[in-house]
């Protein structure tokens, strides 16, 4: 490592104050914290010193991810490969077989070709989400002059694991770069905005362009062949429809189609053992949640309804199908877009528990409803902090007196 | 009975917000968005007064101006928006002088915002929807009093998000309104997740 940091040492005057490339000092600042921790340390009487901070956070996120990418692309190869052995046939008419024929036999069976399919669809996806989004993030920290934060490494991968395998890439980097830079960068980047980005990129495109990011075609990388969401199939049908296709069981463990990030309850309980115990995740947000998915999901199993088979879904299938694991685990916990005080995260996490469940069942315009109901709970989270924050204010003035 | 009346209320908040589905009201659902307790009073001058002119204007509607109202023949529908407007504003001047007299407290409270809102286009809108949806007096009522909580919730979140927002590190050329603008474009897509609900 010597070399390197050598090299570095000796560019180091060019960026810093008075040299000829001072303008683009981010970009030197993110390499060298890429390779070697910050030289920068807290300075003044601060009381409590850690070695936690917001790059190790990110980094945390960024890892806890990877069982569910890595099982995600997985699972599309299989639901994939399976749909090719159904069909009979295999279309090829599509730029990603030239890849795909390198290295897979088209086996359902043998785990390496499922994979190898999957990373076929996935990577792309996410090559274009990661080099647009950090395209952007380093344009923004060069002209406006802040440093260049991992947050955006979160941020692509959280953005490309919610993408259906088959969308278009140019509208995978509009969707990047619309959450990018009008829901953070314009707010002055990481910690400054309001909404999740990876979420508002992900809503823009799904009103902007329904065909491709809903759906019953899009969540199996294979051309004519409609393979609809647990979702889908629930709003059409009810629980019976479900239990026909799928069992508790596939759900959990993630044997069904959809987004490629998202199918694996199981998988995506280890990134979110792995958030809790290294306390990046909130864990009073998650259980808001899942109170609040409680409680609304049995308020309408007691009300029950002859006309919409939603009604009677039961909580432990709420929590294992759609996007519920992963927005509960990646999205709801995010800390800044979130609920600030720990009062508040309870009743941020409740609101969420509750649209999600009133979405998808009395919406049917919308099958999936984490997505919009974490940004709903967004909107509010300042609000309830300012509620609680004020009410704080006051009992502390009542026992003082 | 009741669920009808609930499903009026539902749909006037959250379905057909009045600010941020219909973009009505926006002076002031801009302008009074810096503070949380501001936007708490404007809420609730807007609700009191949607609450009263939707009703009575439905009912002047039915009584005067319908066809056929007056008399066999009659029909003044057209001087509707002029007599709406007037009604509103001395609605809000009775409204004042009552409160000014019997609730000194309530009346202090909103203060500037009782007279601002007479002109607000958020209170006119909400008397045209509910002539043009032919609703009942009660259930006038109802969607009156819906519109206005729909709108003092948006402006209420638009509040505590810009409050928020004092931390944040803006353009320096979209400080102020144009970050309003694209603040509350954001909203937007929480609220759209009542899009396609039908009650």
């Amino acid at each position: 490592m010597r070399p390197l940091r050598k090299i570095l040492d000796n560019l180091k005057p060019k960026f810093i104050n008075g040299g000829s490339l001072e303008k683009y000092y981010p970009i030197y600042d993110v390499i060298e914290n890429l390779f070697y921790s910050s030289d920068k340390r807290t300075f003044g009487s601060v009381h409590i010193r850690d070695s936690i901070d917001l790059q190790k956070v990110m980094v945390v996120v960024w890892m806890a991810t990877f069982p569910a990418m890595f099982y995600g692309m997985y699972n599309l190869g299989f639901q994939s490969l399976s749909a090719f052995e159904q069909l009979g046939t295999i279309n090829k008419d599509d730029w990603h077989f030239i890849f795909i024929d390198l290295l897979c036999n088209y086996d359902p069976k043998s785990i390496f070709d499922c994979i190898w399919f999957g990373a076929c669809y996935f990577i792309p996806i996410y090559l274009v989400t990661f080099l647009v989004g950090i395209a952007w993030e380093v344009v923004f920290a060069i002209v406006r002059g802040h440093e260049i934060n991992e947050g955006a490494f979160v941020t692509t991968v959280l953005f490309a694991l919610c993408c259906p395998p088959d969308a278009p890439l140019w509208q995978v980097a509009l969707g990047i770069s619309f959450g990018i830079v009008v829901a953070k960068e314009i707010f002055g980047g990481t910690g400054k905005n309001f909404l999740n980005p990876a979420l508002a990129g992900r809503a823009f495109l799904y009103f902007a362009y329904p065909v491709h990011w809903s759906g019953d075609s899009v969540w199996v990388a294979v051309d004519g062949y409609s393979s609809p969401t647990i979702l889908g199939i629930g709003a059409q049908e009810g629980l019976e429809g479900i239990q026909m296709q799928y069992s508790w069981l596939d759900s959990f463990f993630g044997n069904i189609p959809g987004s490629i990030g998202e199918t694996s309850t199981l998988f995506i309980l280890l990134g979110l053992v792995v958030l809790l115990y290294t306390r990046v995740a909130s864990w009073r947000i998650i259980a808001g949640v899942l109170l609040g998915t409680l409680l609304t999901s049995l308020l309408f199993n007691l009300i029950g309804s002859d006309t919409n088979p939603m009604f009677s879904l039961p909580f432990h299938w709420h929590l294992v199908i759609g996007g519920f694991a992963f927005g509960l685990t990646f999205m709801a916990v995010e800390p800044v877009s979130g609920s600030h005080t720990n009062l508040g995260r309870w009743y941020y996490g409740f609101l969420i528990g509750i649209m999600v469940v009133l979405i998808r069942v009395v919406n049917p315009a919308y099958p999936e409803g984490m997505m919009l109901a974490i940004l709903f709970a967004n909107l509010f989270a300042p609000l309830i902090d300012h509620f609680v924050q004020e009410r704080n204010i006051k009992q502390r003035l009542r026992t003082s007196e | 009975m009741i669920e009808a009346y609930l499903s009026i209320f539902i749909k006037a908040v959250f379905i057909e917000n009045i600010a941020i589905n219909f973009f009505l009201g926006m002076c002031t659902f801009l302008a009074i968005s810096k503070k949380i307790q501001p936007a708490i009073g404007l809420g609730i001058a807007v609700i009191v007064v949607l609450g009263l002119a939707v009703p009575i204007n439905n009912l002047i509607y039915n009584f005067f101006l319908k066809a056929d109202a007056l008399f066999p023949g009659s029909d003044l529908h057209f001087v509707g928006l002029i007599c709406y407007i007037g009604i509103i504003a001395a609605l809000v001047q009775i409204l004042e002088m009552f409160l000014d007299k019997f609730l000194p407290t309530l009346y202090n409270a909103l203060g500037v915002f009782l007279p601002l809102i007479t002109v607000n286009c958020a209170i006119l809108g909400g008397v045209l929807f509910s002539i043009e949806r032919n609703l009942l007096f009660t259930e006038s009522v109802v969607y009156g009093l819906g519109a206005g909580t729909g709108w003092a919730l948006a402006i209420v979140a638009l509040a505590g998000i810009t409050e928020r927002l004092k931390y944040a590190d803006i353009p320096e050329g979209l400080q102020g309104l144009g970050i309003t603008f694209i603040t509350v474009g954001l909203m937007c897509f929480g609220f759209l997740s009542f899009g396609g609900i039908s009650l």
